[in-house]
């Protein structure tokens, strides 16, 4: 049977789930955390179980953390890190998923530089497909684990003040975060030079600044997004330099913030870019290595709730076959 | 292969409509041969002479059929992707009897012999009437005009860089320039390149698909910049598809002022905005992109005031490789021909104009743009005739097609208005009770592609 709490086959994002989804989704990520922490961290959850880490995009960390999710949980994990440039010039990515699915995974977790290519996969598939991160779309996980470390820190979402600052335009970890946040009742600011924040941001329900004092007045939680060379097509800001004058995240700016205000980065930061050492590894203030540790938890929940909904999608399919023949 | 059809027709039981006469009611036509010999609301009295092969319309619509004034129709070079055949077919089955295509070809059409190629294949074809366009500037590089006078000579009907703007201010104004020596149509792609490097409209749907977008000034910005070039110039010039309300006004404008300026759209743009879209729906990947509810509407008003003189199909057939792809991968264009009426219809019966006035726009409107002797119901005019129902509703099915690509934006969507018959040159080349009954006594289709 499909888990009654979060009976989706795919995690393709955080826009359309609700509130209580959200909530049971941390909620079960919660209980690993404890688990993660002890000694004896591999449950038999998902044995027998198979998960596929499909990148089409370089990717450490976030790689890692899905396949160390899958094997605490006891399953066999499968690791394909594909180049877009291969898979251009001769297999489709539609070609990739119907090889794959022939292959019987249980959950692919999927990372793409093309918004909606995650989908895409998805729609080609009889498994789960959680996404790692598509183009400058959604990463659903990454939005769910900050969640998470905002929550465990502040005992809520509802209510606080969040500011995300950097490179809004490219970010599907901006957008994930605030389409969750927003759900959740958090105030959202963005703050970005204008040439980083996307057309018509504001009508999602953020709050636009472009000045980091003011912005990040009062606020309970900064997030930072890394600035993302590689993926500026052109100049969206002149320089680094004068990126951090304005925009990076330094003791100055951040006097502006409550004085338990968490500093945030996904990772992996471009320290005297976008934040400063001093910051960064402010053991009071920056819960940046938690949020490292949280991902692993809640990538296991996630992990285990669709690979138990694609038994029971895959269960429904053959009733339906039978009923129909 | 037939030659010249012999012997007179008359189609009778007909609502005849002919914009350029203005003409709207029941009346009879007579054909011989390849030509309109006459046709009046009672012609024959009752009496049809007993050699005259009679065609009863049902009293549906008798209409000059359509000219499409663009489509890309990929042979030479993309056969894949469309051939005059199949293309051909398409057209004729969308009620199209003149086609002006796009010099996009492999080779370009930006020499005589490739332009005598296409003609040549078409005319033996005998399905709709195939045109060209000359590349305005050789290879659609935008550096080096091509050779116009030349290229007009051998049948090319106007100038375009095709689905690229001839971007560059000075070879667009000296493209303007030469073209008026000898009198000939600039037709322009309106879009600013370096703005336009988006996957879809810049807004709120692009921000939070996590698409690139691209802003309307980019039509906006390289429209205001051709109207000085026109006015500078005294050249005659064509926006293609436009987009945008701003667009709508910048051509009144220039009207207003006394330029040489036209423009058209296509079905696209009065009836999709950018909610196509939908979740990553290649098939909604246009350029110009699909827009907001705005700009939709005020294309509608554009083609009810006239500023928009045509609706082209914009007919850009693309195989399911160049569209199953993540959406910033897949290819731009839809399939166009054979919705072009039976959408462009929805202006009709959404009361936004009249019939006569939305077949003026596919017919006679970008005739007398391209300087062809088409779209008209008279005495002596060629016999390009299409018989409609307007009122009879259809589901797009695109698997349906008779073009070789299937990518069309309206797919699944209910229409009203059915092309019963096609005639060019005197000839019925689609009919669709026997379109008909052939596709039910045929086998079905695997449809193994649909996963």
């Amino acid at each position: 049977m499909r888990d009654p709490a979060f009976p989706h086959r795919h995690l393709l994002g955080i826009e359309g789930l609700s509130p209580a989804e959200i909530n049971y989704l941390l909620d079960r990520s919660d209980r690993y955390v404890g688990i993660n922490r002890g000694a004896e961290k591999t449950s038999e959850a998902l044995r027998g179980r198979t998960t596929v880490n499909l990148f089409f995009e370089n990717s450490t960390r976030t790689r890692t953390s899905f396949e160390l999710a899958a094997k605490r949980l006891g399953a066999s994990v499968i690791n394909m890190q594909v180049e877009t440039s291969s898979v251009t010039k001769g297999e489709t990515l539609i070609d990739t998923a119907v090889t794959l699915n022939a292959m019987h995974p249980d959950v692919l977790a999927v990372r793409h530089p093309d918004s909606g290519a995650v989908k895409l996969l998805a729609d080609k598939v009889n498994c789960g497909v959680v996404n790692g991160g598509d183009g400058s779309h959604e990463h659903p996980t990454q939005a769910l684990l900050d969640a998470l470390t905002i929550r465990r820190r502040k005992g809520r979402l509802n209510g606080l003040l969040v500011a995300i600052c950097g490179d809004v335009l490219h970010s599907r970890v901006a957008r994930s975060n605030f389409l969750l946040l927003l759900t959740m009742g958090a105030r959202v600011r963005i703050i970005a030079p204008r040439t980083l924040i996307p057309s018509a941001v504001e009508r999602l329900g953020v709050e636009v600044f472009t000045d980091m004092t003011a912005g990040l007045k009062d606020v309970d939680i900064v997030m930072m997004l890394r600035v993302q060379n590689e993926r500026m097509r052109g100049s969206f800001i002149p320089s680094i330099r004068e990126y951090f004058h304005f925009f990076g995240l330094d003791r100055a700016k951040l006097a502006q913030a409550k004085p338990d205000a968490l500093i945030m980065h996904p990772g992996p930061m471009n320290r005297g870019t976008e934040i400063d050492s001093d910051v960064a590894d402010d053991v009071e203030r920056s819960v940046i290595r938690e949020q490292v540790e949280l991902g692993v938890a809640v990538r296991m929940a996630v992990l285990e709730i669709l690979a138990n909904n694609a038994v029971a999608h895959n269960e429904e399919s053959a009733n339906l076959r039978k009923v129909g023949t | 292969m037939s030659a010249i059809k012999a012997g007179r027709t008359a189609y009778v039981n007909a609502r005849i409509l002919d914009p350029a006469s203005g003409f709207d009611g029941p009346g009879e036509l007579l054909t011989n041969g390849e030509d309109i010999v006459d046709l009046a609301p009672s012609l024959f009295d009752g009496k049809i002479p007993s050699d005259v092969e009679i065609v009863d319309c049902g009293g549906h619509c008798l209409a000059p059929g359509l000219v499409d004034m663009r489509a890309q129709l990929r042979e030479p070079g993309e056969e894949h992707k469309e051939s005059l055949k199949s293309g051909g077919e398409a057209a004729v089955a969308g009620g199209v009897t003149t086609i002006a295509c796009l010099p996009n070809t492999n080779p370009i059409m930006d020499d005589e012999a490739t332009l005598e190629f296409v003609a040549r294949r078409a005319r033996l074809l005998q399905l709709s009437k195939v045109y060209c366009y000359g590349a305005a500037t050789k290879g659609l590089q935008g550096k080096e005009l091509a050779e116009m006078g030349l290229l007009a000579k051998a049948g090319a009907l106007a100038f375009t860089d095709a689905t690229k703007a001839i971007a560059d201010a000075q070879v667009m104004r000296r493209a303007l320039s030469y073209a008026a020596t000898f009198g000939l149509l600039i037709v322009q792609h309106a879009e600013e390149p370096t703005l336009a490097t988006g996957v879809m409209a810049a807004g709120e749907i692009a921000t939070r698909m996590g698409l690139s977008g691209i802003p309307r000034e980019a039509e906006i910005i390289m429209l205001e910049r051709d109207m000085r070039l026109v006015a500078m110039t005294g050249g005659r010039y064509h926006a293609a598809h436009i987009s945008t309300s701003d667009s709508v006004a910048i051509i009144a404008k220039a009207k207003k002022d006394g330029l040489k300026v036209t423009c058209d759209t296509a079905p696209f743009y009065f009836a999709l905005n950018e909610l196509a879209v939908g979740d990553y729906r290649t098939f909604a990947k246009l350029s110009p992109p699909l827009r907001g509810e705005e700009d939709r509407v005020a294309i509608v008003e554009g083609l009810q005031s006239g500023v928009i003189d045509a609706i082209a199909s914009d007919h850009a057939p693309q195989d399911s490789d160049s569209k199953r792809l993540p959406f910033p991968q897949a290819a731009f264009g839809g399939s166009g021909l054979e919705t072009l009426l039976a959408v462009s219809l929805g202006l009709y019966h959404n009361e936004d104009m009249k019939l006569l006035d939305v077949i003026r726009r596919l017919t006679v409107a970008p005739a007398q743009i391209l300087g062809l002797d088409a779209g008209q119901l008279a005495k002596g005019k060629k016999a390009d005739l299409v018989i409609f129902d307007p009122d009879r509703g259809w589901k797009v099915i695109a698997d349906k097609f008779k073009s070789k690509s299937k990518n069309s934006p309206f797919d699944g969507r209910p229409v009203q208005g059915q092309v019963l018959r096609t005639v060019v040159d005197g000839r019925t080349v689609f009919d669709v009770l026997a379109a008909e009954s052939a596709s039910t006594s045929e086998p079905k289709r695997a449809t193994a592609k649909k996963r």
